[in-house]
């Protein structure tokens, strides 16, 4: 399979990974041989198999609606003081750049 | 000290022949004379861990120990463990702290292990040589020029060069049972769903199952009884009654079927591997097991299938890590977009995109029939090959590696190379199927080269640990590749 700069270009923005010009170059390189690998599995008759996600064929379990967590924000936000915990913090709450003018 | 068996060290323990803060003292002293080199630990914590072993030998003396009350054991940096650096290898987790124990660790703790410190890996769990991992890759202690295998590279290499008594691993494709064989130490991946995988860093959930690594299968036995068990946190897990895996060990071999898949003795396979492998199964023939020969035909289609269902689901489960509530944040940015795919873009390692991206690729629009799920259909056609062939076996037995321990650097540049070490292990995690690597022997010495360790891997039905360990121990009783060292450990 071939992939185009543009291809590559597409995946990376959906995946939110920051890639410059040559980064792109070498991965669309890299991930052309991937794809030809992958390839092999098209030819395939797969007509009437059910697909696998789990041996066991089991379904998800289902449990009670109940609350099971403790608020842990406070932990969570202050880890050990060796390390730095979340990012930015302030006020109980997790900085990110505004998003609404 | 370090040659004792796991057995050995807690009856020692239980004796009070040695304390569990002296056996600890001895590993650690060890850690800080050999890691330096061999780069097996992450981080090393000696405070935390003689407190650990403090605790245990209270228990010992209070007489109320387990079998693994004041052992001290590594984990893989994978398993979040409260209080602990816990970075699965990546930059991006560089000073994550864990808020909590994974089901796994507080298994050990359950018990009274100590916790000897958090061994490096492949990042994210991605790679077969650990030269993917932020922190430098793991030397194998057989050949220090040369890869440990990956992902469980660092516990594998920490157990090879007496580091640790034993240590976990996690197995999507094969990072426990691969650098198990190219480390000359055994380890086990259990049928998926018997450990849980609650607090074990996700990378294919589908596929992901952690396991135990040591020198023998006896003391495999011993650590998967503590790490085995339903968990309710881990939709996945499988309700069953619990067992022994120790049960079996004892029975002799006499009519034990050995299926040899010949697809797993074609081309792509070294001499050197398949000669030992060869000699391996005359072994087993001594012990009373016979053997026949079986067909795996959609084996073949594994790496195409794996490299397709494991990307997909990394991709998801990666997506977690926005520089938002732990981990790294790039330190420039100007919107919220560029703070994520700057952060991402630094925060993850080549390997880690480039998978991130394919599985980006096959789950984005126009592309989910042709990709995911025609390798969730082909995964069930691989599945019902081994379920064929337990039919006419009991195990099956093959090499675990195409090579032995290839040169660190070798295989850098080409992704298709690297993930084909990976050929004859990954078909068993795509069925789900419990597997497992002993030693069995060296590969060709040549141009000064020393042997480098060959691993035999034993594939067993669903829930049937117990009847490989007691295979594997068996072999192990009658031949010694198990219990060699390499030179200067």
């Amino acid at each position: 399979m071939f992939l185009a700069n543009a291809d590559v270009r597409k995946v990376a923005r959906l995946a939110r990974l920051a890639m410059g010009e040559t980064e792109i170059e070498t991965a669309r390189s890299q991930l052309s041989g991937i794809f030809a690998l992958i390839a092999e599995m098209q030819a395939v008759d797969t007509r009437g198999i059910e697909p696998m996600s789990h041996a066991q064929d089991v379904s998800q379990r289902l449990r009670e609606d109940a609350v099971t967590e403790t608020n842990q924000r406070e932990l969570f936000q202050s880890l050990a003081p060796k390390y730095k915990g979340a990012p930015q913090v302030e006020a109980g709450l997790y900085l990110v750049p505004q998003v609404i003018e | 000290m370090f040659e004792s068996s796991l057995q050995q060290l807690g009856s020692a323990l239980r004796a009070r022949q040695i304390s569990s803060v002296e056996l600890t003292q001895l590993y650690l002293d060890r850690i800080a004379k050999l890691n330096p080199e061999l780069n097996a630990y992450i981080t090393v914590s000696p405070e935390t861990s003689l407190a650990q072993a403090r605790a245990a030998d209270a228990r010992l003396a209070a007489g109320n120990a387990d079998a693994l009350t004041g052992i001290p054991i590594a984990q893989k940096d994978i398993f979040c463990a409260k209080g602990w650096l816990t970075t699965c290898g990546s930059k991006m987790l560089h000073d994550f702290v864990s808020p909590y124990d994974a089901h796994v660790i507080a298994r050990f703790n359950d018990a009274g292990a100590v916790n000897l410190g958090k061994t490096n890996m492949d990042e994210f769990a991605m790679g077969s040589s650990n030269e993917t991992s932020h922190y430098g890759p793991v030397k194998n202690p057989w050949d220090q020029a040369r890869v440990p295998g990956g992902s469980s590279g660092g516990s594998a290499s920490a157990i090879a060069a007496r580091l640790c008594a034993a240590a976990t691993g996690t197995d999507t494709g094969g990072s426990i049972r691969q650098p198990a064989a190219l480390c000359g130490i055994s380890g086990l991946k259990p049928t998926y769903g018997v450990v849980s995988r609650y607090g074990m860093i996700a990378f294919a959930s589908s596929l992901d199952q952690a396991g135990p690594m040591a020198r023998s299968a006896e003391d495999l036995a011993l650590l998967l009884n503590a790490m085995a068990g339903f968990d309710e946190r881990d939709s996945t897990s499988l309700q069953r009654d619990k067992e022994d895996y120790a049960r079996d060990l004892a029975k002799p071999l006499n009519g034990l079927r050995i299926g040899l898949p010949k697809e797993f003795f074609a081309e792509g396979l070294s001499g050197d591997v398949a000669h030992a492998v060869e000699a391996a199964i005359a072994e087993y023939r001594k012990l009373g097991a016979t053997v026949v020969e079986i067909s795996l035909p959609n084996s073949k289609l594994s790496v195409p299938v794996y490299y397709v269902l494991a990307p997909a689901e990394a991709s998801s489960n990666l997506s977690r890590f926005d520089g938002v509530r732990y981990g790294y944040r790039a330190p420039d940015y100007t919107d919220l977009a560029d703070m994520y795919e700057k952060s991402r873009a630094q925060g993850f390692g080549a390997e880690v995109k480039r998978r991130i991206m394919i599985g980006t690729y096959v789950l984005s629009h126009g592309y989910y029939d042709a990709y995911y799920l025609q390798a969730q259909k082909i995964r069930r056609l691989i599945a019902q090959d081994f379920t064929e062939a337990f039919r006419q076996c009991d195990v099956i037995m093959g090499p675990t590696a195409p090579s032995t321990a290839f040169k660190l650097g070798e295989k850098g540049d080409d992704p298709v190379q690297m993930y084909l070490s990976d050929i004859y292990t990954i078909a068993v995690n795509l069925a789900g199927l419990p597997g497992m690597s002993i030693p069995c022997g060296f590969g060709a010495a040549n141009n000064g080269n020393p042997g480098m360790p060959v691993g035999l891997q034993i594939i067993g039905n669903y829930f049937d640990e117990a009847r490989m360990l007691n295979a594997a121990h068996q072999y192990q009783l009658a031949t010694d590749w198990h219990s060699r060292a390499p030179n200067g450990i």
